[in-house]
């Protein structure tokens, strides 16, 4: 049997991903994330003195927060594996990332195996989105230059 | 010509005791009645996984002796392995027990490669005890071949989950009443060109496909001949694969092909295809096959342990897959 009759084969039997339910369950999961962000937000709109713009920064600790303890108690992984990309796309997953990798390299010590490791996963979105972010941001500024838009 | 890869033991060197350790989730196996001791915790009250793994093996080491009246002074050869980096877990159990050691890599397919070994030095008379086997831990091998165990991933429903078990075999020279390993074939590696590390059992297929082929022809055996040909750890999705190819082969698949990591945790959906692990196929051969033999079920038995040859390394370089599977006949007269 040669590669290309064994991938065919191996395709045929291996049980199919079911994308559609899956991106449903990432719809739900990660707006039901986002639904809770919604709402700490207003909390921090409605008893401190934020505005729609400055509550994302609390709201966004805050997630983080609320995430690290689901990791650290072991809840995240569960709300992965149902949420597949809706649970690691917002905030909370870029802080279960984090804190997972953290908990992970604890028995290295505190120096080479937490502190050179949390970001194991994470660097990559922190390297990727401020990459990003500067890319946006250069194509904006032209376009503000030009006329096209305004800030 | 002579048969390459296939050996043929003189003096039948007999498995005269077992030990098997597992961890607090293993629990959920329907294999749990004959496994010698359990864990309620993970890291089986040491410090690290590491350090745990190390103690189950010391364990399964300890319980295999003690059954044969023995104690570590008895043993002459102590050949184990596992999936950490370096063998550390298995080292560190040789250190402890102070048999004399060979740390032995063939990933999953550890537990009969061992095996194989032990009953070679004891054919040759420089063996009366030699302890064999292999064990896994989950959360040490995941974090190193895949990601820090409370990472929210998805797992697909091919991925297998990383046993935390450890199997081991006493074995010596020929004892009448026990099972005895009477011929062996060593895997030659295959490589379909298999890259996905969540679908191994799709990896492993054509290997145990390949051994069973080569092990029939080269011993002159039938399937019938078999009361059980049961492969390591192909689970559910390598399982199916590995009998449609052994199928086009020529050979009949009957009920006596059975897989260990398919049979593992039974039919529970929360380990997605069943086990992996080098300690999945030595806990089920040395516990559940082992058992039935000693009742005098199984005559005769072919063991083919599967095992990925892969590193975190190289399929992150974009290699493939190479795959291996060692097989064992035991037979029980």
């Amino acid at each position: 049997m040669n590669e290309k009759k064994y991938a065919a084969l191996e395709k045929e039997i291996s049980p199919k991903t079911p994308y559609l339910r899956n991106c449903i369950k990432a719809f739900l999961v990660g707006g039901t994330i986002c639904l809770i962000g919604q709402f700490v937000a207003l909390f921090y709109m409605t008893y401190f003195d934020f505005t729609e713009r400055t509550s994302s920064n609390p709201t966004v600790s805050t997630m983080i927060f609320f995430a690290m303890l689901l990791t650290g108690f072991g809840f995240y992984k569960k709300i992965g594996q149902i949420g597949g990309a809706g649970g690691s796309v917002p905030i909370t997953g870029f802080s279960n990332a984090v804190v997972s990798a953290a908990i992970e390299h604890k028995s290295e010590g505190y120096v080479l195996g937490v502190g050179g490791n949390m970001f194991k996963l994470a660097g990559s979105v922190i390297l990727f989105g401020v990459f990003s972010a500067f890319v946006v941001a250069l194509i904006k500024t032209i376009l503000v230059k030009l006329g096209v838009v305004s800030w | 010509m002579v048969a390459r890869g296939l050996l043929t033991f003189k003096t039948n060197p007999s498995i005269a005791s077992t030990g098997v350790t597992a961890g607090p989730l293993e629990k959920k196996s329907p294999f749990v009645s004959l496994f010698d001791k359990m864990y309620d915790e993970e890291q089986s009250g040491a410090g690290t996984n590491e350090q745990g793994h190390a103690k189950m093996m010391e364990d399964a080491c300890m319980i295999a002796l003690s059954k044969v009246d023995s104690v570590p002074e008895d043993a002459d050869f102590l050949l184990i392995g596992d999936l950490v980096n370096q063998m550390t877990p298995s080292n560190f159990c040789a250190a402890t027990v102070g048999i004399p050691y060979m740390g032995m890599f063939s990933a999953c397919a550890t537990s009969v490669s061992t095996l194989i070994t032990a009953a070679l030095l004891t054919d040759s008379g420089f063996s009366k005890i030699a302890i064999a086997g292999a064990g896994s831990q989950h959360n040490a091998v995941e974090r190193q071949f895949r990601y820090p165990i409370e990472y929210g991933s998805q797992k697909p429903e091919t991925s297998q989950w990383t046993v935390t078990a450890v199997g081991v075999a006493a074995v010596t020279p020929n004892k009448k009443g026990m099972p005895s390993i009477v011929c062996a074939t060593i895997g030659s590696v295959v490589d379909l060109g298999m890259t996905d590390p969540l679908n191994m059992g799709a990896a492993m297929a054509p290997a145990a496909a390949d051994t069973l082929q080569r092990h029939l022809d080269g011993h002159g055996t039938k399937i019938t001949d078999y009361d059980c040909i049961m492969t390591g750890d192909l689970g559910k999705t390598g399982f199916e694969l590995y009998k449609t190819l052994a199928s086009n082969n020529g050979i009949d698949v009957t009920e006596n092909f059975r897989d260990a990591g398919e049979e593992f945790y039974g039919e529970d959906p929360s380990f997605f295809a069943g086990a992996s692990g080098a300690g999945c196929s030595s806990t089920v051969y040395f516990s559940e096959i082992y058992a039935k033999m000693l009742q005098g079920e199984y005559k005769r038995v072919l063991l083919i342990a599967t095992g990925a040859l892969l590193s975190p390394l190289s399929f992150q370089q974009g290699d493939t897959i190479p795959c291996i599977a060692h097989a064992v006949e035991l037979t029980m007269k």
